[in-house]
């Protein structure tokens, strides 16, 4: 402890502006037990993942799941500021394409784009956040989580009734800057002794505006200009609604999901010189049923899941200095699933999953296509799990055909993808393990990249990336002073092949999407947490992630951003999070530091970004009223109102409030 | 105790490892020695304009001088300082008349006026969705996507706005077609070329006709689809640029002239060629084309000269040393007024710093230097 609190000190001496405001450093933490206990089934996933779950998400002033995310190494968010900003988020470097994001245990889809923003996901009702690299080294999962380079599960509430339990209910209420109003409700009941039912609804309306501040000084100190404006066209009025059913079987179980997220948006757009404000507007439908189904049968176990999901985006352009624009999305997806495990021995199973899926997309813009999409993905995979060494070996094999209206469609794609993951425990005590994996994984080219008007190029391949990976862990719980200690450090090298990148093409500002990169990714995932109960009823945790990566472009040596550091990627990137419990009360202080960084790829002056770091507070407190159970939490975000861009010219919050208060029956 | 020792190491680690935040400053200019002197020449230098990728606020300013062989890049905020966010995002245009300098910034909705000398700010002229700009007695015009009056706010046509060079105010405004680009003025008419390149496919094929004295529409010629570079040459002929529908219909380069005793300008012919820009200079007209193919997945780009005169094409590369292997994407010419040295810039992938490159008029290359990103302007000042 006294060298812990040593190094504490060291960071204040480093960093002097951050200090003034956490100093409570040793009177935070939270309750360890609950995240052990929603981790993960233990002894499945032979690498465990990053977690972030019960108590310690609902404490670590997030709006949204993007938020909570930037906790993760290796995780780079992109944020375009605001409640209503588009976050989307990119693992280890390789693009945010590769990013799978699973959602009670299927696949998000957006094969327009292919990206998820996860701005959309509230973590209101979200009770665990899981980040993997690689894969979830599990073998019992749909085929197509076997393909992802990097995967984030979010998984909602599940009802736990104690004896004579029937119900429970939830309230919460959310308010503070942005003329944010959140409320939302949650209703657990037992309808049987085997069935339960769970309706989770939500509210958020915001004004989205927001003061910003671009200040800018002459080399000899003399101030250029500093002006304050207030962010507009930021709104967001969005519903979401989530009712789930959850059953068990006497030999298994089953879960049935519909959602529901409905959303008006402004888009704030970039702040460039004479503009301030935008009148673009997007009005999102995100609907969605699920169903699974689990079954147990000796050695014999399966998984089974369906969804049909239907995605509508408008999109106008109202601004009266630009040509009106009025475009509507369609997105539909079907997705069936059967992922089936035969344990041979104790010691040794296999898995064989098959995966259907359909997509389309329909767009009233002139000459488009109309593609549909038909994927097939087909695993087999194999896990051994001796006592001191755990391996899993999977092999996935993609199959793409699409159609488009009146044209040829592009050939079919199939693609192989193989991984490995091996975790041993030289020591006895298995506190200690090393852990390597390799993957080849790939990415579809989107329909826009086929298919955009003009822009799109039907003869676009699969992007690939091949990582390797090494790590340590190590993971100790007891019961004395220090009731958990984990340590992870793992260093990687990822390779993206033929890269999808725009590049001019004929007369005048054109673009055609190529087949182009190469990116070369060397990186090191360090995370660390400790908690302490220095006192009776005291609980301090620590957590720290820190990611360094040296992802550069090495496409071509004619380039003259030629094994620059690709846009965006920080070197170095952190977080610490001190949290401290007792009695009811929480303090919980976070730190999130994104180094330096370049706009664009070519790593000039002209181009450089500035490091940000952010200082985020809360003190909650909860109170029980006989069988009423009370939680106020207060939030301070972006404490010492740092003027920041994460995306160039979308500019972030100055210091901003929140207040949460939520009754629980 | 492993863990203690770890965080005593790493904590710290991270802090001296990070960096921390400074003043954002003024983004400086950067200098380059070319050693292209011309001290006491009639033409000072010239000042290019890169165009920034949309969003990115990287509209910027370079300058030659011609006295002093050197480049100047990115000037604009250290000779204004106090101008918020810069020049701004997307220049579209750049032109020099009398002592001022006119940047026409697209997605800032202005035209920054400079002091042509000095290259400090004067004030600036609001215009919406701005494209080009040329001048005429006493007033500059100012082509624009959007027009004063939305007749129909679904397709709205577009305008050309009078601004007083000396009050910088707008006094007139007219419509004229859909999405208007280039303009030159002949006489007492101004001719337009309208591009309708929002409404693929049903883009506007017409150059609008705009009578001086009352800055009106008197008639709109049907040349061919989405027009848009339109520069007269010393016969006053007018060469005007198709850019085609990017799929069947090819890019074309129309020229037009007035009929003997007509005051009415007609198509009197059709060159087959794709032709992106252009740039006079005595009898020849020196331009350069790119063209997608689909098949092969790469651009067919040429550099051609043409007599004006005869209108034939004399040369299909003017490049002679084998620079343009160097060249990813032209993205516009000019001809120095004086020694008839042309300059091309290569725009790269539009998102990275361009090349500006100067060949002498044997074709060879002179010098070349880094731009700001999408170059693509010069305007010539004299002494």
């Amino acid at each position: 402890m006294k060298y812990f609190m040593l190094s504490l000190a060291l960071i204040c001496i480093v960093m002097p502006l951050e200090v003034a405001a956490e100093e409570p450093a040793d009177s935070l933490s939270h309750q360890l037990g609950e995240i052990v206990v929603t981790a993960r089934k233990p002894g499945k996933d032979i690498i465990p993942a990053q977690v972030l779950s019960g108590e310690e998400l609902r404490r670590m002033n997030s709006n949204s799941v993007a938020d909570a995310l930037r906790y993760f190494s290796g995780v780079q968010v992109k944020d375009y500021g605001g409640v209503g900003g588009i976050k989307t988020v990119n693992i280890r470097s390789m693009g945010t394409n590769h990013t799978g994001v699973v959602y009670d245990g299927v696949e998000l889809g957006n094969a327009q784009n292919g990206q998820i923003d996860l701005g959309q996901f509230s973590l209101d009702n979200i009770e665990a956040l899981s980040l993997y690299n690689g894969q979830k080294s599990e073998i019992l999962q749909p085929a197509k989580d076997f393909g992802s380079a990097g995967t984030i599960y979010m998984r909602t509430r599940t009802p736990v009734f104690n004896e004579g339990e029937t119900y429970h209910a939830r309230a919460t209420l959310r308010t503070g800057s942005f003329d944010l109003l959140n409320p939302s409700a949650l209703i657990e009941l037992k309808l049987s002794q085997k069935i339960s039912a769970s309706l989770s609804a939500e509210w958020v309306n915001s004004s989205g505006k927001y003061k910003f501040r671009y200040r800018r000084v002459n080399p000899a100190g003399e101030l250029a200009y500093d002006t304050t404006a207030v962010r507009q066209n930021g709104d967001i009025n969005a519903t979401r609604i989530e009712l789930n059913t959850h059953g068990i079987l006497n030999r298994g179980s089953w879960t049935f999901k519909v959602y529901n997220y409905n959303s008006e948006r402004g888009v704030p757009g970039a702040i460039v010189n004479n503009v301030w404000r935008r009148g673009e507007r997007i009005w999102d439908t995100n609907s969605f049923a699920q169903g699974r189904y689990t079954g147990y049968f000796g050695k014999f176990t399966t998984l089974n899941n369906i969804k049909y999901a239907f995605y509508r985006t408008h999109y106008v352009n109202n601004d009266d200095k630009q040509v009106k624009i009025d475009n509507l999305y369609k997105q539909k997806e079907i997705y069936i699933s059967s992922a089936n495990e035969y344990e041979i021995t104790d010691f040794w199973s296999v898995s064989a999953s098959y995966d259907f899926m359909w997509n389309t997309l329909d767009a009233d813009v002139y000459g488009f296509v109309k593609p549909d999409r038909i994927s097939q993905y087909l695993s087999a995979a194999t896990a051994l799990d001796l006592s001191r060494v755990k391996i899993q070996a999977s092999a996935l094999g993609s199959f793409v055909h699409d159609r488009i209206k009146g044209q040829q469609a592009p050939a079919d794609k199939h693609v192989f993808s193989p991984a490995v993951f091996v975790n041993g425990y030289p020591l006895r005590n298995k506190d200690f393990s090393i852990r390597v994996f390799y993957k080849k994984s790939f990415r579809m080219p989107t329909f826009n990249d086929l298919y955009y008007a003009d822009m799109g190029n039907s003869k676009l391949s699969p992007e690939r990336v091949t990582q390797y990976n090494a790590g340590l862990l190590y993971d100790h719980k007891s019961s004395s002073f220090i009731t958990a200690a984990r340590v992870s450090a793992d260093v990687y090298y990822n390779r993206v092949k033929d890269k999808i990148v725009a590049y001019p093409k004929g007369q005048q500002f054109r673009w055609t999407m190529l087949n182009l990169g190469l990116v070369d990714i060397r990186g090191v995932d360090v995370t660390g947490l400790l908690t302490v109960t220095p006192y009776k009823d005291l609980y301090l945790t620590v957590r720290g992630q820190y990611t360094f990566q040296r992802a550069i472009d090495i496409t071509n040596p004619a380039d003259n951003y030629y094994r620059d550091q690709i846009p965006y990627i920080p070197r170095h990137s952190g977080a610490a999070v001190v949290n401290t419990q007792w009695r009811g009360w929480g303090l919980n202080y976070s730190w999130i530091y994104v180094g330096e960084r370049y706009n664009q790829q070519e790593n000039i002056r002209y181009n450089y970004t500035q490091p940000w770091y952010t200082s985020d507070l809360s003190l909650s407190k909860d109170f029980n009223l006989g069988k009423v159970s009370l939680r106020g939490l207060l939030e301070v975000n972006n404490l010492l109102s740092q003027d920041y861009d994460v995306i160039l010219n979308y500019p972030m919050p100055k210091r901003n409030y929140r207040v949460t208060l939520t009754v629980e029956i | 105790m492993k863990l203690k020792q770890f965080f005593l190491y790493f904590l710290p680690l991270l802090t001296v490892a990070t960096s921390c935040r400074e003043d954002e400053l003024v983004v400086p200019t950067e200098y380059e020695i070319i050693g292209d002197e011309r001290p006491g020449a009639d033409i000072r230098g010239f000042y290019l304009v890169n165009e920034g990728n949309m969003g990115s606020n990287k509209c910027t300013l370079d300058f030659y001088d011609y006295y002093t062989g050197l480049y100047s890049r990115n000037f604009y905020a250290e000779k204004n300082p106090a101008v918020v966010k810069e020049l701004g995002d997307v220049g579209n245009d750049i032109g020099i008349y009398g002592r001022k300098l006119y940047v026409v910034v697209n997605c800032s909705h202005k035209v920054e006026v400079l002091d042509a000398g000095s290259g400090i700010r004067l004030g600036q002229i609001d215009i919406p969705n701005c494209r080009y700009i040329r001048f005429h007695r006493g007033k500059a015009y100012v082509s624009s996507y959007v027009g004063p009056v939305l007749i129909d706010p679904n397709a709205p046509k577009g305008a050309v706005y009078e601004v007083d060079t000396l009050s910088l105010a707008v006094t007139r405004k007219v419509s004229v077609g859909y999405q208007p680009e280039e303009m030159e003025i002949i006489d007492d008419y101004m001719y337009v070329a309208n591009s309708g390149g929002y409404r693929a496919p049903n883009y506007d094929n017409t150059v609008s006709v705009i009578q001086m004295v009352d800055f009106k529409q008197v008639q709109q010629i049907p040349v061919g689809i989405n027009l848009h570079r339109l520069k007269k040459d010393k016969y006053n002929k007018l060469w005007v640029t198709s850019r085609g529908d990017y799929q069947y219909r090819p890019s074309r380069l129309y020229v037009m002239q007035k009929k003997p005793g007509y005051n009415q300008m007609v198509v009197t012919d059709t060159i087959p060629i794709a032709c992106s820009n252009m740039a006079f200079y005595e009898d020849k007209m020196y331009y350069y084309a790119t063209e997608w193919n689909n098949y092969t997945a790469s651009n067919t780009i040429s550099y051609g000269v043409i007599d004006v005169r005869t209108k034939e094409i004399i040369s299909d590369n003017f490049i002679k040393d084998g620079t343009e292997k160097d060249i990813t994407i032209p993205y516009g010419i000019a001809v120095h007024p004086e020694t008839g040295d042309i300059f091309v810039t290569d725009a790269k992938n539009y998102v990275s710093s361009g090349t500006l490159y100067c060949f002498g008029p044997d074709g060879y290359k002179k010098w070349s230097v880094r731009t700001g990103d999408i170059p693509a302007h010069i305007t010539f000042l004299t002494k």
